[in-house]
């Protein structure tokens, strides 16, 4: 059963197109991320979904009743955004009441929801406060528990956790995953943060210039992403891409030559194309030179993160960072062996940049 | 003194700062030129007042009164004649109150939900209205005046009261003209409300009205205390369209000072005068020492930040 499903939406802004002939089928439960870079139409779509943004053209539907026309408090959604927008001259719990209120819930009703919503988010001892007198991270689950109270089936996230600091946000992430396993709500989550789609979401739609580039599983996302767009997007630090020629089982970047052995092309392919490499499918040393490829090249500048090291060392005249372990010493101008398998690296097409 | 803790250890803590450096010489001797020029017409206006007649044929301006004496501020209260009335200013300062109160609360209510809709519910061609209406900000009022006179004069006939001269006719007018200056201080005010806090409202189903009374009214408290502050002052110390769109009866308290000063029988009392003017100018004194506070205290309330 499909929760929400979007028909060849089109928005457009004057003459800006921002949204563009866009479908997508959210199945019921589904925790779905929209991700993407700034200004790619995520919170666009998101404010389409709410009724917050009337739509130029398709049609909206959520549980099978179209929405395109009703106003954001008749859809059934709830909503968290990015800079809290609770009341400032309301305590907690008038935040929480207010929608109640406006669509003419009993009174006791309301307490009962309020208090369940309290207790899911441990807000309970702020109820009585102002917004102004919590911190960042209450504030934002205030901003969930108003979502909370009006009992919908699909919440929207735009940015919950993109004002709240490192740690902070980390803990939240955590409580939003369980508080969807402990609701089973759809969920639409946007964010330009890829961890917390990657952490999060059951299917992830990564967006550019108003149009879905892929949609697909985090895992599948990560391992075989469907453009070079979304292979360079995923992933931190993000993809090597080395451009060069196809031939049969070999691809070669200048005078270097990998086989492409254990790659599951689509369909026989050659010419000219680029191909992906993740950092951190890379090894050095002795592992490399079990590999079905390896490079001899010289460390050109050592990162130290901690529990890993980033390694820039050049392939065949291009930079290339290499993940390795925080314990390995290595330093600047150290003569390295690197290497890794064709079988989990991606080519793109270099000309339409789709997955090969 | 401190030398030799100086130079034992070297510079520490805030720099000694010189009290009579030239640049407080300057500073404070300029603000303190021009303050004694600022406060001086004052400084006379409140000593005559309070002098008798004999007092100021003496001609010392500057000097304090010998003989303090609160007659003349009675008089021009209650018993300074314009023209046959003599009933002083009391008469005008209530036909004032009466133009004031509901001009203010009439003005600032329209123009706040205009602000709110232009900031808020943007229409087609809101941005055109929006447009039109500060353009009306810049033509000068004379243009405006006799229009204005015909079309009280028809429209009340039309409706089968008296505008033209009659207190209403000039809150009518007052509140046409405050629309521009206002509607652009609260559309720029809910402009900055985030919008997120509008849509937030939207998605728990509070409607225009909903949203209006009780998101927006209670966030803008300083932005209605300043239009009150440019409503009550503006209104109070109009006198054009006073002396226009009213008559001998209904005119405000500003058109009764101006008629109370140049009335000249016999003697010009300056004492009478002076108190009179400074009548007049209590209510929007009043209003600045009044509001000061409120409007730092509304500040302080502000909108949660992230």
């Amino acid at each position: 059963m499909h929760s929400v499903e979007i028909k060849d939406l089109d928005l457009n802004f004057g003459s800006v197109k921002v949204l563009q002939g866009l479908n997508l089928d959210i199945h019921d439960g589904e925790f779905l991320v929209l991700l993407g870079a700034s200004g790619c139409g995520k919170s666009t779509l998101l404010n389409c979904i709410a009724g917050l943004l009337e739509v130029s053209d398709g049609q909206i539907f959520i549980k099978d009743d179209n929405v395109t026309w009703k106003e954001p408090s008749e859809r059934g959604i709830g909503m968290v955004f990015q800079s809290y927008a609770l009341y400032p001259q309301m305590t907690v719990e008038g935040n929480l009441s207010f929608g109640l209120k406006n669509a003419g819930t009993p009174r006791d009703e309301i307490a009962k929801r309020v208090a369940r919503a309290a207790e899911i988010l441990q807000i309970e001892p702020l109820l009585k406060r102002k917004p102004g007198a919590l911190s960042g991270g209450q504030r934002q689950r205030v901003a969930i528990g108003r979502a909370l109270v009006r009992d919908v089936d699909v919440f929207l996230f735009d940015e919950p956790l993109s004002n709240l600091d490192a740690k902070l946000r980390a803990d939240l992430r955590v409580e939003i995953k369980r508080l969807h396993q402990q609701l089973q709500n759809t969920i639409i989550y946007v964010t330009h943060d890829q961890v917390e789609a990657m952490t999060l979401a059951d299917r992830i739609a990564i967006m550019k210039g108003g149009a879905i580039q892929q949609l697909a599983s985090p895992e599948e996302i990560y391992n075989r992403p469907g453009n070079k767009y979304v292979a360079d997007f995923i992933g931190s630090p993000s993809m090597n891409f080395l451009e060069g020629v196809l031939d049969g089982d070999a691809f070669r970047v200048g005078d270097q030559t990998f086989s492409t052995v254990g790659y599951n092309f689509k369909s026989t392919a050659s010419g000219q194309a680029s191909m992906g490499v993740r950092p951190e499918h890379v090894v050095i040393g002795d592992a490399a030179r079990a590999m079905p490829n390896t490079v001899d090249t010289t460390v050109d500048i050592v990162e130290p993160m901690g529990s890993d090291t980033l390694v820039w060392a050049p392939v065949a005249g291009n930079r290339f960072r290499i993940r390795i372990d925080g314990q390995t010493a290595i330093s600047t101008g150290d003569q390295i062996t690197i290497g890794f398998d064709a079988a989990r690296a991606s080519f793109f097409d270099a000309g339409t940049e789709l997955r090969l | 003194m401190a030398d030799a803790t100086v130079s034992m250890t070297g510079p520490r803590g805030p720099k000694p700062k010189r009290r009579f450096s030239p640049t407080n010489i300057m500073l404070y001797g300029t603000l303190f030129v021009v303050a004694v020029y600022y406060a001086l017409p004052l400084y006379v206006m409140i000593v005559t007042s309070l002098k008798g007649m004999p007092e100021i044929r003496l001609g010392n301006v500057f000097a304090p009164p010998v003989d303090i004496t609160f007659e003349p501020w009675v008089k021009a209260w209650a018993e300074a004649c314009t023209g046959i009335n003599c009933d002083g200013l009391s008469r005008g300062f209530w036909n004032s109150v009466q133009i004031l109160v509901p001009s203010v609360i009439l003005s600032i209510a329209i123009a706040s939900v205009n602000g709110y809709a232009l900031a808020n519910w943007k229409f087609k061609g809101s941005e055109v209205f929006f447009t039109i209406l500060i353009f009306g900000a810049f033509i000068p009022y004379q243009v405006m005046i006799y229009p204005i006179v015909i079309i009280l004069r028809e429209t009340g006939g039309f409706l089968g009261v008296q505008l033209m001269g009659s207190i209403w006719g000039l809150v009518i007018v007052h509140t046409i003209f405050g629309m521009p200056i206002l509607t652009l201080l609260f559309r720029n005010y809910f402009t900055s409300v985030p919008e997120e806090l509008f849509k937030a409202a939207r998605v728990d189903g509070a409607g225009f009205w909903g949203i209006y009374f009780r998101i927006m009214l209670p966030m803008s408290l300083p932005i209605f205390v300043v239009a009150i502050i440019l409503q009550v002052t503006g209104i109070w110390n109009d006198f054009l369209f006073g002396v226009i769109y009213t008559k001998p009866e209904t005119y405000p308290m500003t058109v009764q000072l101006n008629n109370i000063v140049n009335s000249v029988q016999g003697v010009k009392e300056y004492n009478v005068n002076m108190a009179a003017t400074l009548l007049t100018g209590l209510v929007p004194l009043a209003i600045y020492f009044i509001s000061g506070k409120l409007f730092v205290r509304g500040i302080a309330a502000g909108a949660v930040k992230g």
